[in-house]
């Protein structure tokens, strides 16, 4: 597909007896949000890792800018421009708010081995680092200690983070998690813009944010896809009302 | 080299592996259980001697004398976990190494403060004096056979015990999961006081057993827990098989080293050059062996990645 | 509370007074009692790099301070005996001169940092500090047995080695070169830890997967930051040796990485200043409970005890608050 950003082929990964990915195929086209659902432990976060390069496949290949990355390291696939956030918050507690951001900017820049120059009085940094936080609305907050922050407020740095690195696709993993109607309202609009700038891969619990955004959707269950296409497509899908919509009694 | 003489050098480094199990075991039975990294495991493995060589002096019974390095070390440890380290639980490991580190400070200049300085002699019984002749007439020590018994004889005992005992299935339900095993409606304070106390115990066994053989003197401790170090990192943590694999193949190759290298070093050098540069070799060779661990699995041999 | 930046100064101003005293009253011993706590600290602020800021427990700098010790042994006595130290293709003899050993000690103890952190990183946690921890004791069994330079007895230099236009058996006039070259690493640190690299480190030791996720390559990084730490180390231990005029396997002992740790513990953890006002209350400690008793070491270790237990953060800790430095 000329137009896929990310592209997953077979991947096959498991613990022990359990097959967290069983043959699972997917790609991310441009400008696209491209939801992962399914119920818990159904192997969404395990796709993600392997995805993000923090976790190797038994088989299968990750092709990212028509660039075979299966061996690449989680710092190499992020320079490349794949941006993730985490499921479960992952910023540096201690650091302000403008510091995480920072660090993201560092990496992007590959700026790590510079030694003398302040971080935080270079200017090209932290305009780089202010430009994502202003993107996410946390400008205001910039001095404030990450560990200080609302989980909602988090979440909201996790996706600055990850746009300060000139992102070509991102991964999100339950980035409305925990975040109140309002929060996820208004981060289902903003995702809708940001997909212009680069594709989403995301996992979501909370179906009515997916319906309302998501361009496709695929259905991930006991580690194999059972269902890709269009919203509708998976409404009506009674494969997926019966396996996850849980919708097997009503029918 | 003669073959008996390699024999012989064989069970050297056996009994030297099978002590240095006693010591890595409690200490990965209590990283594996509690999650602590405990620097002060080689002060039990000095109270452990200690106490052997005082009661031997004071009653000239050389059993009664072990009997004590294992009650003394394990009360030691009691009380020890139930002042100072089950308040690291919960800490970083920095916490616990410096914490730990302290401990070695005051146990240490304690016991010298008790005993003075010099060091104190601990007899090997009358009984495991001098030899027995092996199968293939190799004449080998008496007690140092006896240690190699024990020490595999507590081995087969930390197996059972962990595998078949209701005690054991506690400890494997620690190590796999710590909020399980409260949920099982163990008394976990109890279980780690044990487990504690247990580790103890065989660090102060293996510090009377080897007493007899060298000194007992303050500062013992250290360098035989560094290589315990050795040999978890090289078994892998957590794990007692690790520890015994790692533990045999520490002693053999330090003990193999130091009588072969020197040997081999010799036939394309001169006589004393080669001493010197074997023997130099040999004091580096279980870390050059650690760090070939470390480069092919960094996990240890029997770790879990 | 204190801001910290008047602390630090506060500190160093202290770190002057006393040898000045000292000289003043002519009381050389306290002036060595003093060079001897800047030595420390040197060597303290090199792993408070890789520890506080870089969260790396090694428990093995002992490596480096006694690479250092013996970088300055072994030429020092090459020198003093006109013996070049190889003789073959080409000549390299031995110096007394200050600068070149320092050149030699941080080069040293650099490379073996590379050596041993390429392995350690490749380990954490636990593992890290058990790792450290061997690789610093073999070091001390190979100069036990490595008899060319005094084995287990070590080597003495009967001279202090020298600098252009001091005389750096003048204690005074030592104390103050220790004390600039202190001042400079502390410089240097300083900027280090507030520059792209110290803010990676700091943010790879908070959380390493985050540090990933935006693309550094945290072995590497972590691998630099130990390498520059062992150097600054090892610095000091030639120091170290200039002070004492004598090397030994000692310097290479468990104890000292253990010392080494301590002096952060008792400042601050990650604090620049911590290692120096740990290092000098270690002296402070040493000279007044050691006199008070043969069995210091008990108090000490209370001491440490009760600080790790209660009273985290140092004694910088308790006297200002955590500077942060945002924008500007
Ligand atoms: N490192 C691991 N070792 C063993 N099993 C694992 C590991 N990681 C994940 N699993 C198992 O793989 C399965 C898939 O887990 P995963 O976290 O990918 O699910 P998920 O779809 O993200 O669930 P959730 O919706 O709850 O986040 C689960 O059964 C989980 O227990
Ligand atoms: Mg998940």
């Amino acid at each position: 597909m000329a137009d896929s950003i990310l592209r997953v082929s077979d991947i096959h990964k498991s613990f022990g007896a359990l097959k967290a990915s069983d043959g699972i195929t997917l790609d991310l086209r441009q400008g696209e949000i491209h939801a992962l659902i399914g119920p818990n432990g159904a192997g969404k976060s395990t796709l993600i890792k392997q995805i993000a390069g923090g976790l190797r496949p038994d088989s299968g290949s990750v092709t990212f800018l028509d660039q075979d990355v299966t061996r690449h390291s989680v710092a190499e696939r992020a320079r490349l421009g794949l941006a993730r956030t985490f499921q479960i918050s992952a910023l540096a507690m201690d650091l302000t708010v403008l510091e995480n951001a920072v660090l993201g900017a560092i990496g992007q820049r590959g700026s790590v081995f510079s030694f003398f120059r302040p971080a935080m009085k270079n200017a090209g940094l932290l305009s780089q680092a202010r430009a994502a936080l202003a993107q996410v609305g946390l400008e205001e907050d910039e001095a404030t200690i990450t560990a200080e922050l609302s989980h909602g407020q988090r979440r909201q740095l996790e996706v600055a983070v990850a746009l300060t690195l000139a992102p070509k696709a991102f991964l999100m993993d339950e980035p409305m998690a925990g975040m109140g109607a309002e929060g996820s309202k208004a981060l289902t609009r903003f995702l809708q813009e940001l997909k212009h700038q680069a594709p989403i891969l995301l996992v979501e619990h909370d179906m009515d944010a997916i319906f309302a955004c998501a361009d496709r959707i695929s259905v991930l269950v006991y580690g194999k896809i059972i269902a890709t296409g269009s919203v509708d497509d998976i409404r009506a899908n009674p494969d997926v009302r019966t396996a996850y919509l849980g919708e097997e009694d009503a029918a | 080299m003669s073959t008996i003489l390699l024999i012989e050098q064989i069970l050297n480094g056996l009994q030297f592996g099978v002590m240095l199990f006693l010591m890595a075991a409690g200490l990965t039975l209590i990283f594996g259980v509690m999650g602590l990294i405990n620097l002060a495991h080689g002060s039990l493995y000095m109270i452990g001697a200690f106490a052997a060589a005082a009661v031997a002096g004071w009653s000239g019974n050389f059993l009664l004398a072990l009997i004590a390095s294992l009650i003394a070390a394990a009360i030691f440890g009691v009380i020890v976990e139930m002042t100072v380290i089950r308040r690291l639980y919960k800490r970083d490991h920095l916490d616990q190494v410096l914490a730990t580190f302290a401990l070695i400070l005051i146990f240490s200049e304690a016991t010298r403060w008790t005993f003075g300085s010099f060091p104190l002699f601990l007899d090997i019984p009358a009984v495991l004096k001098g030899t027995v002749i092996l199968p293939g007439g190799i004449e080998y020590s008496l007690y140092r056979l006896t240690i190699i018994l024990i020490g595999l004889a507590v081995a087969l005992g930390l197996y059972l015990l962990i595998s078949k005992t209701r005690v054991g299935m506690r400890i494997r339900a620690g190590e796999n999961d710590r909020e399980m095993i409260g949920a099982l409606g163990v008394d976990i304070s109890v279980l780690y006081t044990m487990v504690f106390a247990l580790g103890a115990a065989l660090a102060g066994l293996s510090g009377a057993l080897v007493g007899a053989i060298q000194s007992v003197e303050v500062g013992m401790g250290e360098p035989v827990l560094i290589l315990a170090f050795v040999v978890i990192v090289i078994g892998g943590i957590g794990s007692i098989r690790g520890a015994l694999a790692g533990a045999i193949l520490v002693g053999l190759t330090d003990t193999l080293g130091r009588t072969l290298l020197p040997v081999l070093f010799s036939s394309f050098m001169d006589g004393s050059a080669a001493t010197t540069v074997g023997s130099a070799l040999a004091s580096m060779l279980i870390y050059i062996l650690m760090a070939g661990v470390l480069i092919f699995k960094p996990t240890g041999l029997f770790g879990s990645a | 509370m204190i801001r910290e930046g008047t602390l630090n100064i506060v500190i160093l101003c202290l770190l002057v007074a006393v040898p000045a005293y000292a000289y003043v009253m002519n009381e050389p011993f306290t002036i060595t009692l003093a060079t001897r706590a800047v030595i420390f600290a040197l060597a303290g602020v090199g792993l408070n790099l890789a520890l506080g800021q870089g969260g790396l427990v090694s428990f093995g700098h002992a490596a480096y301070f006694g690479m250092g010790g013996y970088a300055m042994g072994i030429l020092a006595s090459h020198a003093q005996n006109y013996d070049p130290i190889f003789d073959g293709a080409f000549l390299i003899e031995g110096t007394n001169s200050m600068p070149v050993i320092w050149v030699v000690a941080v080069v040293s103890s650099a490379l073996l940092a590379l050596l041993i952190g390429a392995l350690s990183l490749r380990t954490s946690g636990v593992y890290f500090i058990m790792v450290t921890l061997a690789f610093g004791q073999m070091f001390y069994y190979f100069a036990i047995s490595w008899p060319a330079y005094g084995g287990e007895d070590g080597l003495s230099i009967y001279v202090r080695n020298q600098f252009p236009g001091l005389n750096t058996l003048d204690p005074i006039q030592f104390f103050g070169i220790c004390f600039a070259i202190l001042c400079l690493v502390l410089l240097f640190v300083d900027r280090l830890n507030k520059s792209p690299f110290g803010l990676a480190l700091n943010g790879a030791h908070q959380n390493e997967e985050r540090a990933r996720t935006v693309g550094i390559n945290v072995y590497k990084l972590r691998l630099v930051a130990f390498v520059i730490s062992g150097a600054i180390t090892g610095l000091a231990g030639a120091l170290f040796a200039d002070l004492n005029r004598f090397v030994s396997p000692t310097m290479f002992s468990w104890a000292i990485s253990g010392e080494i740790m301590i002096f952060i513990i008792l400042g601050g953890v990650a604090r620049l200043f911590g290692p120096v006002v740990g290092a000098a209350v270690y002296i402070l400690l040493e000279h007044f409970l050691g006199g008070l008793s043969d069995y210091w070491f008990i108090y000490l270790g209370a001491i440490l005890l009760g600080m790790v237990l209660f009273a985290k953060g140092g004694i910088i800790g308790k006297l200002a608050k955590k500077e942060t430095h945002h924008g500007g």
